[in-house]
């Protein structure tokens, strides 16, 4: 897509999300959308690292749960205020990540995804044992509404506006990172890595600077999703949500910043249609993961266009 | 000295369903390449079918035992042949969702069959604890142990001594050459992956007696029998027993000495360790794709 289609796209988004939050007035349906939201905002960072990169993480959510709970106690035990309490929450994600990552980003293939496995689950243990900072296994409690300037962002409408306005910024960010030098040298690490070193990337340092981005955005989510609910439990942030995140990924379709939006929007909606099939909910929810994977590898977005290609080659014979 | 043999029994209960459950995750890896994220619901399946024949359905306890054993493996089969054989495109991520969508999907047929509730059954034995040195020793933990030891020895008899064993390793070295040489490579396939969900089922059935078994109980066993395959060395037979043993004396030595919240961390702090620092395992072998 050249810039101006790129513009067109980013407009219609813009368009259909004021005219979404404009016209619904359902709380039911405002909070499933801040929810989607949240989630693209997640699938988009690890869209970064996953698809472009390459790097696979299985522990995305501890970025989440770091960034939810580093607000939560902050504006609760410490009263801060929420607006400074963000840069500290996406700051720490950052420095954790950054630790993490120069040991783990050495690793790859099954290794790697093992060894952010661990990770996710040891920062969801400490999240859940830690009880005298993080209120342990019964949860958080009692997080305030966010505040900036004299607006309250509480009601559902505010809450709306302002996660798919970040949503937006993101997606933006996203496009020019991976439209610009950086972003092609992300992509020659994803084909070969050893082939993007021979040609003078700095494949260690560009690996490790996505990770850390990719981290901070994910605890920028954990901070909104925080400040949403002013509840906050650990079972939020285990392994299962980690693999939610990839597998939103993968559905929506890797290296595609719409595929993200697609992803969550589908991963979010997905459980609530389920609920129709009560007790079987959990049995259609694994068949459709893996009817997705083994008859569109490629995910959504992709599978969908390789299925039309091949139609249009068929019929043009 | 009685609290650490305490600790050193049931680190050592513990260890063995990690060992028999690595040894599953180590062998389907040496010969396909896969990590099954969905080993643990095998294990789950296997006690749960253990629970309903011996309990419910009053089998005597050997013939429940190997029954549930074919039905788990063949359920790993049945799996293998709809979910992983159609892949076109067998990346590890793809994998990877496939085989989770296969733990989230199993977790559900485990609950619409057994339900929510949580189900136990006697020891496969009645007698009364052991007394060692002023500890306890339970008469199941050396069932176990006598059974994973027999497990060893069978699976080392079937690797070094029977044709079929051979031309497993041959497949783990090469897939590829193997083929040339003749090798139903396909049939090896399919055979690791009964080998490796009925190892499960082993584990889940002898464990049937001192837990209590509920549809939501593999994805933890699964984790730790993973990082227990890993910290012996992937692909290694021994590799697993040691890790799995290791691993389960340390667990049960941190929540000794350490605290009990913790003991889940235990698994995962060494995994990283292992990664980190030697990801080729304890006392596996050739290389590994690091960088």
């Amino acid at each position: 897509m050249n810039d101006k289609a790129h513009k067109i796209a980013y407009a219609v988004f813009a368009l259909a999300v004021i005219l979404l939050g404009w016209q619904v007035d359902n709380q039911y349906y405002l909070q499933l959308m801040i929810f989607i939201g949240l989630n693209t905002l997640l699938a988009l960072s690890l869209n970064m690292l996953m698809g472009y990169a390459g790097q696979i993480s299985l522990g995305h959510a501890a970025f989440y749960g770091i960034g939810a709970y580093v607000t939560a106690i902050l504006t609760t035990t410490y009263q801060v205020a929420p607006v400074l309490a963000l840069p500290a929450a996406v700051g720490t994600a950052m420095l954790v990540a950054w630790i993490v990552g120069i040991p783990t980003l050495r690793l790859s293939g099954y290794y790697l995804g093992m060894g952010t496995l661990g990770f996710g689950m040891i920062v969801h243990i400490v999240l859940r044992e830690w009880s005298s900072v993080t209120g342990g296994a019964s949860g958080f409690v009692g997080i305030p509404p966010l505040e900036i300037g004299l607006v309250v962002f509480a009601s559902g409408k505010n809450y709306f506006f302002l996660v798919w306005a970040v949503v937006l910024l993101c997606l933006i960010m996203c496009r020019r990172i991976i439209d610009s030098r950086v972003g092609r040298a992300l992509r020659s690490i994803h084909d070969g890595e050893k082939a993007a070193a021979a040609v003078g990337v700095d494949t260690k340092k560009l690996k490790l600077q996505v990770f850390v981005f990719s981290a901070g955005m994910a605890a920028l989510a954990g901070f909104l999703y925080a400040h949403l609910v002013y509840f906050i439990s650990p079972g939020t942030f285990s392994f299962v949500a980690s693999i939610r995140i990839v597998t939103m990924v993968v559905i929506g379709g890797m290296a595609s910043i719409w595929g993200a939006l697609l992803g969550a929007s589908l991963l979010t909606l997905l459980p609530e249609w389920l609920h129709a099939f009560s007790e079987f909910e959990m049995v259609v929810y694994g068949l459709i993961l893996m009817g997705v994977m083994i008859f569109l590898p490629r995910g959504l977005t992709r599978g969908v266009l390789d299925v039309y290609e091949r139609y249009r080659k068929n019929h043009d014979r | 000295m009685q609290e650490i043999l305490q600790y050193l029994f049931s680190g050592l209960t513990n260890g063995a369903i990690y060992a028999v459950i690595a040894l599953g995750f180590s062998m389907l890896y040496s010969s396909t390449e896969l990590i099954n994220f969905a080993h643990g619901e095998f294990v789950m399946l296997g006690a749960l079918c253990m629970v309903t024949l011996a309990v419910n359905l009053g089998f005597p306890l050997i013939p429940a035992f190997f029954l549930s054993i074919c039905a788990v493996a063949a359920a790993g089969l049945l799996f293998e042949r709809l979910a992983i054989r159609p892949v076109r495109h067998p990346e590890p991520i793809v994998l990877i969702i496939i085989t989770v969508g296969a733990s989230i999907f199993l977790r559900g047929v485990g609950m619409l069959i057994w339900g929510k509730d949580a189900h136990s059954m006697p020891p496969f034995s009645q007698h009364p604890p052991l007394d060692v040195a002023g500890a306890r020793l339970l008469i199941q933990s050396i069932w176990i142990l006598i059974i994973v030891a027999a497990l060893t020895a069978a699976l080392q008899m079937f690797y070094r001594r029977t044709l079929t064993g051979k031309a497993m390793t041959a497949c783990a070295v090469s897939k590829k050459a193997a083929w040339i040489v003749g090798i139903p490579t396909k049939w090896m396939v399919m055979l690791a992956f009964g080998l490796s969900t009925g190892m499960g089922a082993v584990a889940g059935a002898i464990i049937a007696p001192i837990t209590m078994s509920s549809y939501d109980m593999g994805t933890m066993l699964g984790l730790k029998g993973f990082c227990a395959a890993m910290l012996g060395g992937l692909g290694s037979l021994w590799g697993a027993i040691l890790g799995g043993f290791l691993l389960g004396i340390l667990e049960a030595l941190g929540v000794g000495y350490i605290s009990s919240g913790l003991k889940d961390a235990t698994a995962f702090v060494l995994l990283l360790l292992v990664l980190y620092v030697r990801p080729q395992g304890i006392i596996g072998a050739g290389e590994v794709k690091r960088f």
